[in-house]
């Protein structure tokens, strides 16, 4: 947690790559934990392939639904071009998880659409989130739709998951 | 949602939790037409037990539908984007007049960026000009709150409400506990002609009490918990409201606020008090300095922000350079370009229009996108509506017949008008209404001409081309667009033609109709690799490094358009495609 206290994280992509339920399965799980939550996302012509950015941020008490620049804990990208354009939102010792986007890739093959629960599996590794409220979060956000499939791979992506500290990139 | 409600930890956006409260404060009837950020507010609504709620036919209507139910006694809401606004301005004016009897608020949801818009223009002048009170929430959680204040402030001044959202707040989801409706008994409706009769000397009379009610909300807005001062360091005093406000928070956690949640009629021996209380106040707000006005009309000192910064979005870690008198440094990196959706119908008529080098007016909806590369088949995008009647004075000033297109929610929001216009003023020319069946840019809301209402119910179903022959147009043809032979052909002959035609290009969105056909084949010893493939810019053709191309089997709808534009038969339908079409 940084230094207010407040956790920071940053989802990107394109429209219909699952970024913006993977940062409502994220904001679910953190309103179950009791954290005040907001969520705010960027989607204008999302269905479009436009970029689509959605920030998450949790703790005691949010005030700026937007993330200050340079202070993301986490990005989360879903697409290579679009995490270079917000790269400078990582803060300093930030955690980029673009390396599990490709490792996730290559564990998925044929179930390449649950990228996004894959992705999630491997950011709880970071979060003081229980286990139990990332699983009801997505039976909330996926209205209980494939849970045998959805929390398989989250917890492929909880072991495989490792993340990249944003010094390193 | 049910499961929701009844759990009352919720967790809503700021279009649904202004939703929640104001179903929470006995709320009858709500009417809105779509756009971005506001259309998930009707969309809430239509599912709340003992809500009257519809989408109309446009702006306008729904203003004076949500008017009327006001007058005879519902608490009442009417719901738009910012540029709503303008097409419901002329009810609004004047219902400053008459004012209200149930509780009528008026919300607009601005879009500073212009994420999804024609413009970003900021509606807190609206009420100022038409000089009724402002309501601007910073946070979901307020706006829940304050639109049950909005509520009853419009009942005790007899007064529409101008509640002002933006997309940050809009389009920001936070958790907060919600209520139970409360009982609201309706209000009893009496024939009052000096109040409801805007003829002139019963205006003149109104003006009158107008002026009066001014006076009483500006004395409100001096005692309203609404604006609040927070003291703590002195140093910078912020006057800010809306989201503003929580930027300055989340950057200058210790500073001093006036934090206005009643922007209009703007609080001035409570800004006076303040500001002789910090040492430097910094007016802090979004686009246009609204609240900078005032506080300098009541003589107060405060900072200007470079004019920059009036344009586009606000950000936390702009405040500093703003503090510092320093001009916006922007890098918002280029964003990805959108396209039309695989298999989307509005993609063969830019083929077809851009084949045959004409002029297009253009109007609002997702087939705007045929303005872009490699499209660039669509010359103007005003407003809605503008398809046609921009149509009509360019092809009488280029001396040509050219082409409008016009998408069907569109045509039945404002284009019917234009065309009588056209029928009556004599013009020629081909009007090409993209009819995919629905609101699609917007979420997929359906239309008059969709033959259903926003609860799913079946009604009566306007037929497009009825209506157009009833206008008088001499020729309307429909056409399935996604047979390009015939299209063309049939674009051509109108063109070429000395009347005024209408097309209706009718296939269904594909985000509606998610059937899908065979993934055509390639072969890739036939490809001459003229890439006249990639010229209609579908998000399923890839070229390769190799120079062939690839059909991506996950996005293909089996459409068949990139084989219908091949000229070497590279790409193959097996027949299948073009047997349904002919
Ligand atoms: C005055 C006004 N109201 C609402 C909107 C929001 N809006 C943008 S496009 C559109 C209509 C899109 O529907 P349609 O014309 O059927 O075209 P489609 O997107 O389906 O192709 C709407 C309502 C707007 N831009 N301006």
């Amino acid at each position: 947690m940084n230094k207010k206290d407040i956790v920071n994280i940053l989802f990107c992509g394109r429209g219909g790559q699952g970024v913006l339920a993977a940062a409502e399965v994220c904001g679910w799980a953190a309103v179950l934990s009791g954290f005040h939550v907001k969520k705010s996302e960027m989607h204008g012509m999302a269905q479009r392939g436009g970029s689509v950015e959605s920030h998450l941020r949790f703790g005691k008490e949010v005030f700026s639904p937007l993330i200050p620049k340079g202070e993301a804990d986490f990005i989360i990208p879903f697409d290579g071009e679009e995490f270079i354009r917000l790269k400078s939102f990582l803060k300093n010792n930030g955690v980029c998880l673009v390396d599990d986007l490709n490792r996730g890739k290559g564990a998925l093959k044929g179930q390449g659409r649950y990228i996004n629960v894959f992705l999630l599996g491997a950011l709880s590794r970071y979060l003081s989130i229980d286990k139990q409220f990332w699983f009801e979060a997505i039976e909330i956000v996926f209205a209980g739709k494939n849970p045998r499939e959805n929390k398989g791979v989250f917890l492929k992506g909880r072991e495989q998951g490792g993340g990249t500290k944003g010094d390193a990139l | 949602m049910d499961k929701l409600l009844s759990n009352r930890v919720v967790f809503l956006s700021g279009d649904e939790a202004l939703a929640q409260g104001a179903y929470e404060e006995g709320l009858r009837f709500a009417a809105s037409y779509p756009g971005t950020p506001a259309s998930e507010i009707l969309e809430y609504l239509s599912c709340c037990k003992g809500v009257d709620a519809q989408w109309s036919v446009n702006e306008k209507v729904a203003f004076e539908v949500a008017l009327g139910a006001s007058i005879a006694g519902w608490r009442a809401l009417y719901a738009s984007k910012h540029v709503g606004i303008n097409v419901a301005m002329d009810p609004l004016m004047t219902s400053a007049y008459t004012g209200v009897n149930a509780g009528f608020v008026v919300v607009t949801a601005d879009d500073p960026g212009i994420h999804s818009s024609q413009n970003e223009q900021d509606n807190r002048f609206i009420a100022k000009f038409a000089k009724i009170p402002l309501i601007e929430p910073s946070s979901p959680a307020e706006a829940r709150e304050f639109v049950k204040v909005a509520l009853s402030l419009s009942e005790e001044f007899d007064t529409p409400v101008l509640f002002r959202l933006t997309t940050r707040i809009a389009h920001t989801k936070e958790n907060m506990v919600i209520g139970a409706r409360k009982d609201i008994p309706s209000r009893e409706f009496r024939v009052d002609t000096e109040k409801y009769v805007m003829v002139p000397r019963n205006a003149y009379q109104r003006h009158i009490v107008l002026e009066e009610k001014l006076v009483r909300l500006q004395r409100y807005s001096e005692n309203t918990l609404l604006n609040r001062m927070e003291l703590k360091n002195k140093k910078i005093g912020f006057i800010t409201g809306g989201v503003s406000y929580l930027y300055a928070r989340e950057m200058y956690p210790d500073a001093s606020f006036l934090k206005l949640g009643l922007g209009f009629p703007f609080p001035e021996r409570k800004a006076k008090a303040f500001a002789a209380r910090v040492k430097e106040v910094v007016v802090l707000e979004e686009l246009e300095p609204f609240l900078e006005e005032q506080a300098r009309t009541a003589g107060i000192r405060c900072k200007t922000k470079k004019a920059s910064y009036r344009i586009g979005e606000l950000r936390p870690e702009y405040i500093p350079d703003i503090l510092g008198g320093k001009d916006k440094k922007e890098d918002p990196g280029r964003l990805r370009k959108p396209v039309m959706c695989p298999g989307c119908p509005h993609r063969a008529v830019f083929t077809v229009l851009k084949k045959l080098k004409t002029v297009v007016s253009g109007d609002i909806g997702c087939y705007t996108l045929g303005a872009l590369p490699p499209m660039n088949s669509l010359h103007t995008c005003v407003c809605m509506g503008g398809g046609i009647t921009i149509m009509d004075g360019m092809s009488r000033a280029l001396g040509r017949n050219i082409a409008g297109v016009i998408g069907d929610s569109t045509f039945v929001h404002s284009g019917i008008t234009g065309l009588i216009n056209m029928v009556y003023n004599k013009a020629k020319g081909v009007v090409i209404i993209l009819d995919n069946g629905t609101t699609a840019m917007t979420g997929n809301q359906p239309h008059p001409a969709t033959g259903r209402t926003v609860k799913k119910e079946e009604t009566a179903r306007l037929r497009l081309e009825e209506l157009c022959k009833a206008c008088g147009v001499a020729a309307v043809d429909v056409i399935d667009p996604r047979n390009i032979k015939v299209l063309e052909s049939g674009v051509k002959k109108r063109l070429e033609g000395d009347v005024l035609s209408v097309i209706i290009a009718r296939a269904p969105c594909k985000l509606i109709d998610r059937t899908r056909t065979d993934v055509p084949s390639y072969q890739a010893q036939k490809c001459k690799k003229c890439y006249l493939c990639l010229e209609i810019d579908c998000p399923a053709l890839i070229k390769e490094e190799s120079g062939l191309i690839e059909i991506n089997p996950l996005y293909c709808t089996g459409c068949g358009l990139c084989a219908q534009v091949c000229p070497f038969k590279a790409i193959g339908c097996g027949g299948k495609v073009f047997k349904n079409l002919r």
